[in-house]
């Protein structure tokens, strides 16, 4: 019965969140003058204002950015924890988005670009840094510990975390002014995004979105561990690599965007699992509109609660993070002493 | 004939662990991998399934196992194995709905029309039709271990391979897995191939036997032809036949008091 009924509620829930959060801020107006101006902007009949230049410039494209960027960060999670069945799994507590950033700020010091694309140089560095970061993490942790045991891939992905904020550290205090500040890498922030890259966003979205939750039956496969997948007739080699490209362009694109977010991909998927269960067919879409929902709340609290100081979203979603990261380490232990 | 093994090799970096094993299996059989451990059992039994590299032949119906697709040799040969990963508490229904993978057809792997009916019988052949909605988490381990049988009898294969699958079990429930999986057989068309370390078991219930000495096959036959008292006694190096009857003779004693 909660199985349906939040699976019925997640779509009107995410526009109506989305509706507040157009709504909500300094500035406050309502929601029905809200949706007169996006109308309006929606039909290119604008009137000019200071409210319509407040929602049309400033606020749609930010909370589109950051419904998309919550959507990619939870669908990512959720995936690497049933190809890895390992609940803690997440691209911030395994180092890819970390990763991913190192990539973007190498391109920005560098001045790796493509003429007349003046983003894709930094997002192809992110996604190819992610990329290469999750293939070393989990070449590491095989290496390691075959059983994928739940603390040793955290650890390697905890000391490479260190290893390369070291140095992203050591190029951003070298770089000087050209790059943001070392804040907006660890922490992340979607103040100032455009429409550009919420279409950039959706675009990436959708293709490898659409990639990972079409491998929703291959991941309940591999989530009783890759043997038995094989075993059931999986492709284990092609699920794989589907899945470790499809999370690093993603992550790639909303680091490139967005910086480092951390947690999204552990806190939504481990509460989705609660109520929905662990089957990834219906996992996967329900953490993708979940995750949208709760970075979206993140962002609202980060920008009005000690409203004129915005604080970072990042700092709101890691504090939700790692109260989350406690309950699930406690509650998966627990399950294998049991066992 | 259903699976031919002939001059197979394989092993773990680069030292083999079986040499030149060769074997057949016809429908019907149930073919028992013996032999002390270290003998290669698992490698021999992993290779010729196609899950580990290997020199040499193994042909499922005169297809070689490697160049079939994983999805093609699933549908032939299922798998039981006792290492499977209990980390997400799925529901019995589906764990066992996870053995028609390789049947779903279409875009999204969401087409099979004997689907619904294979998991209803293969939940009803196990005993666990009325803790279809349990969760994992919620049965005992002889009920999961029956869980993972209703998976591979779902995926309705030719060849059912089991990795030493009641190791770990009470006794009941290693008679209660073996009684089924003997039932599942005896249907036209099936054959089992099974690594047991318990040799009454391999004797009780196998049709045929084959026993590894060190990576080599010391024996290979019917059951009671491959597995004498003098070849058991040379490949373990002791009488384990008379070990066997001493251990039985204990509970004579107890019987008359």
């Amino acid at each position: 019965m909660a199985r349906k009924l939040l699976w019925w509620c997640l779509p009107p829930v995410l526009l109506l969140t989305m509706l507040l959060c157009v709504c909500a801020g300094s500035v406050p107006l309502s929601p029905g003058e809200t949706l007169q101006i996006l109308w309006r902007g929606l039909t290119g009949t604008e009137a000019g204002g200071s409210g319509e230049a407040i929602i049309l410039r400033v606020r749609l494209p930010r909370v589109l950015c950051v419904a998309l960027t919550g959507a990619s960060l939870s669908l990512c999670g959720a995936a690497m924890q049933g190809l890895l069945r390992n609940p803690l799994a997440d691209g911030s507590t395994l180092g890819v988005s970390s990763g991913a950033s190192l990539g973007a700020i190498l391109a920005i010091v560098l001045g790796i670009q493509f003429p007349g694309l003046p983003f894709a140089g930094t997002m192809v560095m992110a996604m190819l840094f992610a990329f290469g970061s999750l293939a070393l993490i989990l070449t590491l942790a095989y290496a390691l510990d075959r059983s994928l045991a739940t603390g040793t891939i955290i650890l390697i992905g905890v000391v490479f975390s260190m290893f390369v904020s070291s140095l992203m550290n050591l190029l951003i205090t070298f770089a000087g002014e050209k790059i943001k500040s070392i804040t907006f890498w660890t922490l992340g922030s979607l103040s100032g995004s455009t429409y550009v890259n919420a279409l950039t966003l959706l675009l990436a979205l959708t293709v490898c979105g659409g990639a990972l939750l079409a491998l929703g039956g291959a991941l309940n496969a591999f989530a009783l561990g890759e043997e038995q997948a094989r075993h059931l007739g999986v492709s284990v080699r092609r699920v794989k690599l589907t899945v470790m490209a499809a999370v690093s362009v993603l992550l790639g694109v909303c680091v490139s965007i967005g910086g480092t977010i951390g947690f999204v991909g552990l806190v939504i998927p481990h509460m989705v699992r609660l109520v929905l269960g662990p089957d990834h067919r219906r996992l996967l879409p329900a953490s993708l509109l979940a995750g949208a929902v709760f970075l979206l709340l993140a962002d609202l609290v980060g920008r009005t609660l000690l409203s004129p100081v915005e604080l970072p979203i990042g700092v709101v979603t890691s504090l939700v993070g790692a109260a989350a990261f406690l309950v699930i380490f406690y509650r998966s232990r627990k399950r294998g002493s049991a066992q | 004939m259903m699976l031919t093994v002939r001059e197979l090799s394989a092993g773990y970096g680069g030292q083999d662990a079986v040499r030149k094993a060769s074997f057949s299996l016809e429908a019907g059989q149930w073919l028992m991998i013996c032999g002390p451990n270290g003998a290669g059992k698992s490698t021999l039994v992993k290779a010729a399934t196609g899950t580990l590299p290997f020199q040499g032949t193994a042909e499922l119906y005169g297809q070689d196992v490697r160049r079939m697709q994983p999805a093609a040799l699933a549908r032939r040969v299922a798998v039981l194995s006792q290492r499977v990963s209990t980390e997400y508490d799925f529901t019995v229904e589906q764990v066992v709905a996870l053995g028609r993978y390789a049947h779903r057809k279409g875009f999204l792997r969401s087409a099979d029309p004997e689907g619904e009916a294979q998991i209803a019988r293969a939940l009803g052949a196990v005993g666990l039709a009325d803790k279809r909605a349990a969760r994992l988490s919620a049965l005992s381990g002889g009920e999961v271990q029956r869980v993972f049988l209703a998976q591979v009898f779902a995926q309705d294969p030719e060849l059912l391979v089991l990795d030493e699958p009641v190791n770990h079990l009470d006794v009941t429930y290693q008679k209660q897995i073996f009684d089924l999986i003997d039932r599942w057989r005896q249907a036209p068309g099936r054959a089992v191939m099974s690594v047991v370390h318990d040799l009454n078991l391999a004797r009780r219930y196998g049709t045929h036997a084959l026993l590894l000495d060190r990576g080599r096959v010391a024996a290979w036959g019917e059951a009671g032809v491959a597995l004498t008292r003098e070849r058991l006694a040379e490949v373990y190096g002791m009488d384990v036949l008379g070990w066997l009857r001493e251990l039985l003779r204990c509970w004579e004693t107890s019987d008359k008091k």
